[in-house]
């Protein structure tokens, strides 16, 4: 620390481990080659526009956003299910009102975009979107279709596992993340290059919700639990 | 039972080539930070994003975190005693268009003074199909008099800090531009956060 340091001091966050997160450059996913930068990346000391962040309130989240199968007069098709966990941070304490915003293919496996190509049925009651905020305990809980899995133009017979999108906000602008959650014993897993990206096996394996028979609920929808956990504050500050 | 959780953070993925179905809808799009209460001088920054052959990505969100006018963020761990202008969110969300490009409308922010004193400066995360991870980087104003002593822009080699300087326009005050460009002699500095 040198001796200009101001009194007020800035708490960092953690790194992740080596090996948890994907790297910016993974050949096989072939759009990351022009897309992922070559040059060094600058390490940044996290200074207060690092540590804050968007804090979004209950006026970003109308009462019925986290069920995708209500948002029209008819039911979606396919399978129904109540996707829930929680979000934490690396110390383990829970994030209450984090924004979380999903989107998914419906069960055909196709997106409600217009660019989208797959020529699969579009369903007339289902968007593929909804948004909640975890509770005062980090808790979240949608209900919606199981997403069927989709090709794609990545090599010879590509197919995603079937996701859904998860986007999150916790309590500073880096803790950002946006991440994918896939299903238990998907046969896809070993062709994924986007999922395959991670590097560490463990790591990987968090990315897979899991059947929860305590959250399914009987003669209507199975649960899958899905936690998520941010980067956390290290824990001894440090002054800049 | 409850398994025990992991502690690691859960692993980034890509926001793919369909987020706009959520992420940037008409209602989910934030392309004016600024209020129109909001004090400051008003500002409409061009950004265009261009992969390693130059080519615009038509499919890229990008995500703005700023300071007020006085440098004030609205978050609790900003104790600098500074009053929040009135309203002030800071946060903005963008996605380019077939051109690579969009614009973002905001005021320019302070300087933020908890910690070094910093140049006026947006914070930038990227996001893309083709990009497992986001990108984070600074929009700092060419010829702001502070940039000289940020403590950021100085960690950056003398010859790349250029890429993080918004142009204005000579010919409409208040517009500016900023060029994301992902690879090339030119790419723009990433920050590791």
């Amino acid at each position: 620390m040198d001796s200009v340091s101001t009194q007020v001091s800035i708490k960092p966050y953690a790194r992740p481990p080596k090996g948890s997160q994907p790297p910016l450059l993974y050949e096989p996913y072939r759009a990351t080659i022009k897309r992922a930068p070559l040059k060094p990346m600058i390490v940044l000391p996290h200074t207060l526009s690092e540590v804050t962040g968007p804090i979004f309130g209950h006026e970003k989240v109308g009462e019925k956003d986290n069920d995708l199968t209500c948002q029209y007069p008819g039911e979606p098709i396919g399978e129904r299910i109540i996707v829930s966990g929680r979000v934490l941070d690396s110390n383990g304490r829970p994030v209450p009102n984090a924004l979380i915003e999903i989107w998914q293919a419906n069960s055909a496996g196709r997106y409600r975009h217009i660019k989208e190509q797959h020529p699969a049925p579009l369903d007339p009651n289902f968007s593929g979107a909804g948004r909640t905020l975890t509770d005062e305990h980090g808790a979240y809980r949608f209900i919606t279709i199981k997403p069927g899995a989709y090709p794609w133009f990545n090599h010879y017979n590509a197919w995603r596992p079937a996701h859904i999108h998860f986007s999150v906000f916790g309590t500073a602008f880096i803790t950002r993340l946006v991440t994918q959650m896939y299903f238990p014993g998907d046969p896809l897993f070993a062709y994924d290059p986007i999922f395959q990206s991670i590097p560490d096996e463990r790591a990987r394996q968090r990315l897979i919700s899991r059947f929860d028979l305590e959250t399914t609920e009987p003669q209507w929808a199975k649960g899958f639990k899905f936690d998520i956990v941010l980067r956390g504050p290290e824990d001894t500050p440090f002054e800049t | 039972m409850k398994p025990e959780i992991d502690l690691v953070p859960t692993p980034s993925q890509t926001v793919g080539p369909f987020f706009a179905i959520e992420l940037t809808t008409d209602e989910h799009c934030i392309k004016c930070v600024a209020g129109p209460q909001a004090q400051g001088k008003r500002v409409w920054i061009t950004f265009r994003v261009l992969d390693g052959d130059g080519a615009p990505v038509n499919d890229a969100m990008l995500e703005i975190w700023q300071a007020d006018a006085n440098g004030k963020y609205k978050h609790p761990e900003d104790v600098q005693p500074k009053k929040l202008n009135a309203g002030w969110m800071g946060f903005g969300r963008i996605a380019t268009g077939e051109d690579g490009s969009c614009v973002l409308e905001t005021i320019r922010p302070g300087r933020v003074a908890q910690g070094t004193p910093q140049a006026p400066h947006l914070t930038i995360a990227v996001f893309a199909r083709g990009m497992l991870k986001p990108l984070y980087t600074r929009v700092y104003f060419a010829g702001d008099a502070a940039n000289d002593e940020d403590p950021i822009l100085r960690l950056v080699p003398a010859e790349r800090r250029e890429t993080l300087l918004a142009r204005p326009d000579p010919a409409r005050p208040g517009y500016w531009s900023f060029d994301v460009r992902l690879q090339g002699d030119q790419e723009t500095v990433f920050f590791e956060v």
